[in-house]
């Protein structure tokens, strides 16, 4: 136990880093899903013991040095309650999705590919928690590449249900390397001026070419705002914040069910991670959100155009898949309008949407890979008179729609109650207005989807529906029911009781808002 | 390219050099230039330019996709293994004073040359399974090069280059 305790940090990685390379050698037929269920169960009970351990100890933070070179010349892993609550939703949807994605996988991937994939699932994970846990700004690029390329296959793995997949992942591949291209040119503009790679030290030496901001050298004054132009431009791609969204749709609408489920309720919430702590711990709130930058007022009208073009785009689509792929844009507009209010409310209000929408997002995108895995598609035509063929799965979704919504008891309510008393709290009643209108369209959307389900009858040629191996069809396999069912379960429990997830966003919140990341004492 | 007596000897006569060479420059990124990655492109280099001159396929009989896909794997393990290797020992991740508790700054070389050899053999790997990628469904160019055709001996035999018929 104590070697588990003393390497908490670096087993986060390691584990699946490891769990990859054996699903690679020896995945054939079901051991790759083993291992990889195996790899994703350990972490989840890391991670869960890792935000124990950063709620329980005294300074509010857990590290681990790499080769035992000290903080800021070696690469630390730095876990505060932010990054650990992350770490913990990632590793919650990892293993739900892993433990859904057998049959489904199989389904859709040939067998000859399955080792391949079960090791870049492990990876593209390994790339998510390595960002999330790290505490050095190059590092963070490196993991960043990694998740990125191992995404860009998953999605591409797709091309075996939908060649489309093919061309979603390329556009991907561009545009993921533009912007994390532009991420490293940030971080080299801000290590010239530093002279340093660990965030803490990067945020201390910021803070010092902050106080020499007009007697100091112009070029520094310079060289900041450059870098920092760059890494928000990088990141907004990354985070597929409006307008930078174009590859967005097409990648989570054609890649295998479980990848889009697994990147939509991790992925970019990885994204969001990163630029609040860009924003917040390393450059500093003074300085983004101050006068002579104000990036959330830029953030805040991309935000609410990403929560109204994104809700309405989102009501105009057929395809269920690309439905909910355009609600996830709205959502991110959610997420950064409420980094960008930067009070206590709104900041958390975006820390426990990261969380409440992962679950949501995560398990309807499972509901809706059950679909694809009983009749082969999700447009509207196939979910007609759904309701009463497949009862759990519908209303898994049709739950999951009401947290969309912000509906009261389910956890979408809880953090759009947040960021409404945020904007409010900051004066700005019309970001209030835009969050409730967001929620009418996403009540239109989600009631498309519903009155196709459960009112309408099936055209009638397909009174008798069946699946696409022909047979009668049948409710889902329990394998595939149970981690939907758990997803969507958690994201109402969250909606009732909000204690535990606000108390630990807000505690996020308050560290972010006390100065640099908590670390000044 | 099969029938180029010149690049097929001069290809012969440098492989088993790029190979050594980039063993060298493998072993040598522990204390100066050179490392695991550009140690490992040379390796590659030297499979790819026999597949260039002898037809991918030859390449491939010697070594096959199972084999590169392996050591692609087997060259991040033997990384991750070498971290895993101190921390058994009651080191953090990596701390290659594990491998020679005595004598930190000996262990050192020893842990990065091992690391080292790892990245080598992942980047060669991958960088010959790019070849394949890239090369597949092509087959040998049989060389039919009209302007240099003349100059080829019937059959695009050599003396003294017997193992390369094909």
């Amino acid at each position: 136990m104590s070697f588990i305790e003393q390497h908490l940090p670096a087993l986060v990685i390691i584990v699946p880093l490891v769990g990859g390379i054996l699903s690679a050698l020896f995945g054939r037929r079901t051991l790759g899903w083993a291992i990889a269920m195996f790899a994703t169960a350990a972490v989840f009970g890391l991670c869960a013991m890792l935000l124990d351990r950063v709620l329980a100890a005294p300074t509010g933070r857990v590290e681990y040095f790499m080769s035992n070179w000290p903080a800021p010349f070696g690469i630390a892993f730095v876990v505060d309650s932010l990054n650990a609550s992350v770490l913990l939703i990632i590793a919650i949807i990892a293993a739900v999705v892993t433990l859904y994605a057998r049959p489904s996988i199989q389904s859709e991937i040939p067998a000859d590919r399955l080792p391949a994939f079960w090791g870049i699932w492990l990876f593209c994970l390994t790339g998510l928690l390595g960002i999330t846990i790290t505490g050095d700004a190059f590092n963070l690029y490196v993991l960043l590449e990694i998740s990125s390329l191992a995404t860009y296959v998953l999605i591409a793995m797709g091309k075996f249900r939908e060649r489309r997949a093919l061309t979603a992942s390329m556009n991907y591949l561009v545009l993921g390397t533009i912007g994390a291209s532009f991420i490293l040119v940030g971080i080299g503009f801000l290590y010239s001026i530093t002279g340093t790679l660990n965030m803490e030290d990067m945020a201390m030496r910021l803070r010092e070419i902050y106080a020499t901001w007009e007697t100091g050298e112009p070029q520094y004054k310079r060289a900041t705002v450059t870098g920092f132009g760059f890494l928000m431009i990088g990141l907004f791609l990354k985070l597929a914040l409006f307008p930078l969204h174009g590859w967005l749709p097409n990648a989570y609408t054609y890649s295998p069910s479980a990848v889009s489920a697994l990147l939509a309720a991790t992925a970019t919430k990885v994204g969001a991670y990163i630029a609040i702590r860009f924003l917040y711990t390393i450059m500093g709130t003074d300085f983004a959100f101050g006068d002579a930058i104000s990036s959330d007022q830029v953030i805040i009208i991309a935000a609410s155009l990403a929560i109204l073009v994104g809700s309405w785009l989102a009501m105009r689509q057929q395809n269920l898949k690309k439905m909910l792929a355009f609600s996830s844009l709205a959502q991110i507009g959610y997420i950064a309008l409420g980094v960008a209010i930067a009070n206590p409310d709104g900041l958390a209000g975006a820390i426990i949407h990261l969380f409440n929408h992962a679950l949501t997002k995560g398990g309807m995108f499972l509901a809706l890979g059950i679909v694809v895995y009983r009749l082969g598609g999700v447009t509207l035509d196939d979910l007609r008179g759904l309701g009463r063929k497949m009862p759990i799965t519908m209303a898994a979704f049709t739950a999951g729609g009401l947290g969309l919504i912000g509906v009261p008891l389910t956890a979408g309510f809880v953090s759009k109650w947040y960021l409404v008393g945020g904007a409010i709290e900051a004066g700005r009643p019309d970001l209030a207005i835009v969050i409730l209108v967001g929620s009418i369209l996403a009540l239109m959307y989600v009631w498309k989807a519903v009155e196709v389900i459960y009112f309408q009858k099936a055209a009638e040629e397909r009174l008798v529906i069946l699946d696409s191996t022909g047979s009668r069809l049948r409710e889902a396999p329990v394998t595939m029911l149970v981690p939907t069912v758990i997803l969507i379960a958690a994201s109402i429990w969250f909606g009732i009781d909000a204690d535990t997830s606000s108390h630990v966003a807000h505690r996020a919140a308050e560290t972010l808002l006390r100065g640099i990341g908590g670390i000044a004492p | 390219m099969k029938n180029q007596m010149i690049l097929r000897v001069i290809a012969r006569w440098n492989i088993p050099f790029m190979l050594v060479f980039g063993l060298y420059v493998i072993t040598h990124g522990e204390g100066g230039p050179g490392g695991g990655f550009q140690g490992g492109v040379i390796v590659a280099a030297a499979f790819i330019l026999y597949g260039l001159v002898a037809g991918a396929d030859r390449m491939r009989a010697i070594l096959p996709r199972r084999a590169t896909d392996a050591a692609a794997a087997l060259g991040v393990l033997l990384y991750v293994g070498v971290g895993i290797y101190s921390m058994l020992r009651g080191y953090t991740f990596l701390d290659h004073t594990a491998i020679l508790p005595s004598d930190p700054g000996a262990a050192e070389p020893w842990g990065m040359t091992l690391v080292e050899y790892g990245v080598g053999l992942t980047v060669a790997a991958v960088m010959v399974t790019v070849y394949n990628e890239i090369s597949e469904g092509t087959g040998p160019d049989d060389g039919t090069v009209p302007a240099t055709a003349a100059l080829t001996p019937p059959g695009g035999r050599v003396e003294g280059s017997d193992g390369d018929r094909s």
